[in-house]
């Protein structure tokens, strides 16, 4: 027997999708149950009085959590976000109920193994709900109580070799794309990048240091599947300078209709017949491309490595050789002056371990900047804002580039610096009066 | 319940204290064919919806079968989904940015008994457990935020409206006939914890009144600087209030400058701001995060506001529905939703997929609100 009736949250279990109710039935059952026997740490309802107040929230269109004010374990200061229940009479298996943030493994792969020992310790000590993941990557408990932090970390580090993610004003649990472990496309190994970055700054990700939160994500190539360019302070994003590959064989084949364009994602719907003029030469943004009788050509100088064409016919064009990515920084909210997508601040860069020219000469020197002039709560992209690409140039010691902007500025207001001006800005009024009378 | 120590000693907290460890290394995960193949991939093909082959240059395969997954998970599923993957791929599987479980297989072989597998497991209540799907040019899974099962800010739940909408959208989970990749996200407050802000189509929670002021705890329970620091817009200031003859320190907000953005209610538990009528869902559309074609860009408001309609949403899930199939007739091949929006142009967008044009739609919030109106004599009659 359910602990509370739950009448609208009963009619999200109809219909195809998976539902969270249900699972969160079955989880309260099993608790109740007990089969194995396990000492429970916190409340055994805990599930079914979660679902007993999420019922209320339904009922009222109203959330019943109460900013959880600062909890956490001993030395960090994130990975854990604290939260109180405001009906604990009502719902006391959920009075505390506390989230923590762990580090996810590279391009979230797992083995059972693993995550049946994270289950365990979950199951022992918290609630037993989880988010597979939280938006900034890391797994997500849900629902603890504070004596058990400590122990969980404890068990988590000890006999798991696992740490908690980020969260706070530092460096947040980076991400990254699956890219070279099973994509073609990816111009770097995000995963190791990833791993090292997250690695070498542990101290920034877990003792809060800076002015407002800061993020790294790493998309092996510019489809950017985990949405590196909107979300993060710093976007890692693969590209190549060389030649995309051609295999003229089969462009053919594509033409001939023995390949199917863009690996069958289209495989839903009569397009007719595959139409290389229409479909990829004709929506290159570039119009870099052309056939040449039966060989397709590029001008890969005039290139802007879209993705486009490689997408559709990946069999056929394959990513250049000469690898690298590209830094882009400053993506943030539109709060206060509206939304902003990451500036590109690096065009190339190589990326071989141990990664120290990026670490050294684009991440740190960004970071001392932001740490002696951003104000509190500012993020990177407003500092950006407030002080200039110039100064973002300056900071990173490197030659203004066209590549940096869209188009150069509209208006003729250039602040010049006054060494820059000959003779500088003290000037003699005495000596210009001699020949301009007043 | 006894209490079960891990070892931790709270007296000495640090007594073999191990810290900075970071995550686990990810090639600890990999399955054999990943680990061999890595880096030397040829190229990959959609065998079916949510089931993709990938080509080594050695000649290995590498099959996967996408599933969708609620994120929002407990043990007793993770436990299953571990269960199926000793089954069939020798314990190795994945989860996308997208919240999708994937199978790593590597025989073609194995393929098929896992999707026979996978097609026979429902919950109770018959809804699927791993709905195989989410790839190519159809619709994945919603990414989004917490939401009344976790946050104290959200001004619309999160797994709900994502239920219903999925559910509304499951066809097009299974299926590859969109024009091109339609990407849904849901962040349920302004604070958007998901970025919501560049996805074909973005459900949005809003607040729609100021806090409420709870002046006899005020100055109690919170630290009045605090607050007024948090408020972006400086709609805060301090005021001396009289409750019940007593003169109290408190705070006066102006409700004019409020953008409703709970910051305040985050620093002071007086000052909270749901609202059964006040809140509910705003629906952007047309933004991307790829750099295939055109360039990234942001999603656009164009619902100002649909009231939350628990359990299951109706109107959310019907204004995407629409959205998604005037999309899907009138888009060409390749072409994303905001990509299609700006050729046949934005006055076109609202005709086709009947949505009223509201005043709420203009923006007038600071400088840039100026560059989205019209400068030109070119628009559509
Ligand atoms: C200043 C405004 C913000 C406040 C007050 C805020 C507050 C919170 C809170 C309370 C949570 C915990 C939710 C829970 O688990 O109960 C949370 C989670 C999170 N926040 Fe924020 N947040 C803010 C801005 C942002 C922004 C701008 C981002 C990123 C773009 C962000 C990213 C996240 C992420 C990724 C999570 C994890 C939650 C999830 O996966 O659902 N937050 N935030
Ligand atoms: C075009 C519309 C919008 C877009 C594209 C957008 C996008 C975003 C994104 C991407 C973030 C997190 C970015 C990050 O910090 O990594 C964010 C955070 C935030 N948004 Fe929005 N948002 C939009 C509308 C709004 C509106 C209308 C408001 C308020 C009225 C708002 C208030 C906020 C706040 C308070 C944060 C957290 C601030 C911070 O962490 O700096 N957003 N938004
Ligand atoms: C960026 C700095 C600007 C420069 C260097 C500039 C320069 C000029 C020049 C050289 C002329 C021709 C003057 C003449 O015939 O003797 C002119 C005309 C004019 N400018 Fe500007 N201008 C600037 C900004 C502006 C701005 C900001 C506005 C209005 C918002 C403006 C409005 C006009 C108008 C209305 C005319 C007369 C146009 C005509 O006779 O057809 N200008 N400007
Ligand atoms: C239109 C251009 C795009 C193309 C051609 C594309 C292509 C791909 C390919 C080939 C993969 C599979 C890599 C692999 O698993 O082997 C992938 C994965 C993925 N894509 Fe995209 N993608 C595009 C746009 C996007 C966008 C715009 C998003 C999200 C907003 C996205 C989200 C994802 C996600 C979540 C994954 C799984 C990656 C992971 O979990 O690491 N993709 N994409
Ligand atoms: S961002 Fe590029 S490299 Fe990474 S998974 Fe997506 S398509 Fe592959
Ligand atoms: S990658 Fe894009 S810009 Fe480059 S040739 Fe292909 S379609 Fe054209
Ligand atoms: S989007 Fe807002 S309400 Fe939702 S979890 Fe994030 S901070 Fe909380
Ligand atoms: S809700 Fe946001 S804008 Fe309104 S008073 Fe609070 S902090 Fe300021």
């Amino acid at each position: 027997m359910a602990k509370h009736k739950t009448p609208l949250l009963d009619q999200l279990e109809s219909g195809p999708w998976p539902s969270f109710v249900s699972d969160l039935k079955q989880q309260a059952e099993k608790r109740a149950k007990n089969v194995e026997g396990i000492e429970f740490q916190i409340p055994v309802d805990v599930v079914d009085d979660l679902l007993g107040l999420l019922e209320l929230s339904f009922k009222q269109g109203r959330t019943h959590w109460k900013h959880g004010g600062i909890v956490g374990v001993f030395g960090y200061g994130g990975g854990v976000i604290g939260r109180y229940c405001d009906q604990p009479q009502m719902f006391p298996g959920v009075a505390h109920f506390h989230t923590m943030r762990v580090a996810q493994p590279g391009g979230k792969f797992y083995t059972s193994e693993y995550l049946r020992q994270l289950c365990d310790i979950w199951d022992l000590r918290g609630s037993g709900i989880t988010n597979m993941h939280g938006s900034t990557g890391d797994i997500i408990f849900l629902g603890t109580t504070t004596p058990q932090l400590e122990e969980i970390f404890f068990e988590l580090t000890h006999n798991m070799n696992q740490d908690l993610g980020g969260s706070g004003s530092n460096l947040r649990t980076p991400a990254d794309c699956i890219g070279q472990a099973r994509c073609e496309y990816a111009c770097y190994d995000t995963q190791d990048l990833c791993y090292d970055l997250t690695n070498e700054y542990q101290d920034e990700l877990h003792r809060p240091a800076f002015p407002y939160k800061f993020k790294f994500k790493f998309d092996g190539c510019p489809n950017c599947c985990v949405a590196s360019i909107a979300r993060a302070d710093m976007s890692f994003i693969g590209t190549w300078k060389d030649d995309i590959k051609i295999d003229q064989k089969a462009v053919q084949a594509y033409i001939g209709g023995e390949l199917v364009p863009n690996g069958g994602a289209h495989s839903g719907r009569d397009w007719g017949k595959f139409d290389i003029q229409k479909e990829v030469i004709g929506l290159c943004p570039t119009g870099c491309m052309v056939m040449d009788g039966k060989t397709l050509k590029i001008n890969n100088r005039e290139c802007t490595r879209c993705m486009h064409c490689i997408n559709v016919m990946p069999r056929a064009l394959r990513i250049g050789n000469e690898r690298g990515l590209s830094i882009l920084a400053g993506a943030k909210a539109p709060i206060l002056d509206g939304a902003q997508m990451g500036t590109l601040i690096v065009p190339f860069i190589e990326a071989e371990a141990p990664y120290t020219k990026i670490k050294e000469t684009v991440i740190e020197p960004i970071w001392d900047w932001w740490m002696e002039e951003g104000k509190n709560r500012e993020r990177l992209g407003e500092l950006m804002k407030r002080q200039g690409l110039q100064k973002v140039i300056e900071v990173l010691g490197v030659d203004p580039d066209p590549r940096m902007v869209q188009e150069p500025r509209s208006n003729p207001y250039i602040f010049w610096k006054e060494d820059e001006v000959p003779g500088g800005f003290e000037r003699d009024i005495n000596e210009f009066r001699k020949h301009h009378l007043r | 319940m006894a209490f079960i120590s891990s070892g931790y000693n709270p007296e000495k907290p640090m007594e073999n204290r191990i810290t900075d460890i970071g995550p686990r290394k990810y090639d600890e995960f990999y399955p054999p064919v990943i680990a061999k193949n890595k880096g030397k991939w040829l190229y990959h093909e959609y065998l079916q919806p949510g089931v993709l082959v990938h080509v080594a240059e050695s000649g290995d395969e590498l099959y996967t079968v996408r599933c969708g997954g609620a994120r929002l998970m407990t043990t007793t599923h993770i436990r299953e989904i571990c269960e199926i993957a000793d089954k069939h791929c020798g314990g190795y599987f994945r989860f996308t940015t997208r919240n999708n479980i994937e199978f790593l297989l590597d025989s073609k072989a194995k393929v098929k008994p896992l999707l026979d597998d996978l097609a026979g497991r429902k919950f109770k209540g018959g809804s699927f457990k791993f709905p195989v799907g989410g790839t190519g040019a159809g619709v994945s899974n919603i990414v989004h935020t917490q939401g009344w099962i976790h946050c104290h800010t959200p001004a619309t739940d999160a797994s709900g409206p994502v239920k219903a909408v999925m559910d509304e959208l499951f066809a097009d989970f299974q299926q590859h006939r969109m024009p091109a990749h339609v990407r849904v996200s849901l962040a349920c407050c302004l604070n958007m914890c998901g970025a919501v802000h560049c996805s074909d189509i973005a459900i949005l929670g809003y607040h729609r009144k100021p806090p409420m002021l709870d002046h006899e705890y005020l100055d109690k329970m919170c630290e009045i600087p605090l607050a007024i620091a948090a408020c972006p817009t400086a709609a805060i200031k301090p005021a001396k209030v009289e409750v019940k003859g007593e003169k109290l320190n408190s705070v006066a907000v102006n409700n004019e400058r409020c953008m409703y953005c709970g910051n305040c209610y985050t620093m002071c538990p007086s000052m909270p701001l749901a609202d059964t009528e006040g809140d509910g869902i705003v629906i952007m559309a047309g933004g991307k995060v790829s750099n295939r074609i055109s360039a990234p860009k942001f999603s656009k408001v164009v619902v100002a506001f649909i009231p939350n309609e628990a359990p299951r949403w109706p109107q959310t899930a019907k204004v995407i529905k629409g959205m998604i199939e005037a999309y899907a007739k009138d888009a060409q091949k390749y072409e994303r939703l905001g990509d299609w929006a700006e050729r046949i142009g934005w006055e076109r967008f609202f005709e086709k997929c009947e949505l009223d044009f509201t005043h709420h739609l203009i923006d007038d919030f600071r400088d840039p609100a100026y560059y989205t109106w019209r400068q030109t004599t070119q628009f559509k009659f």
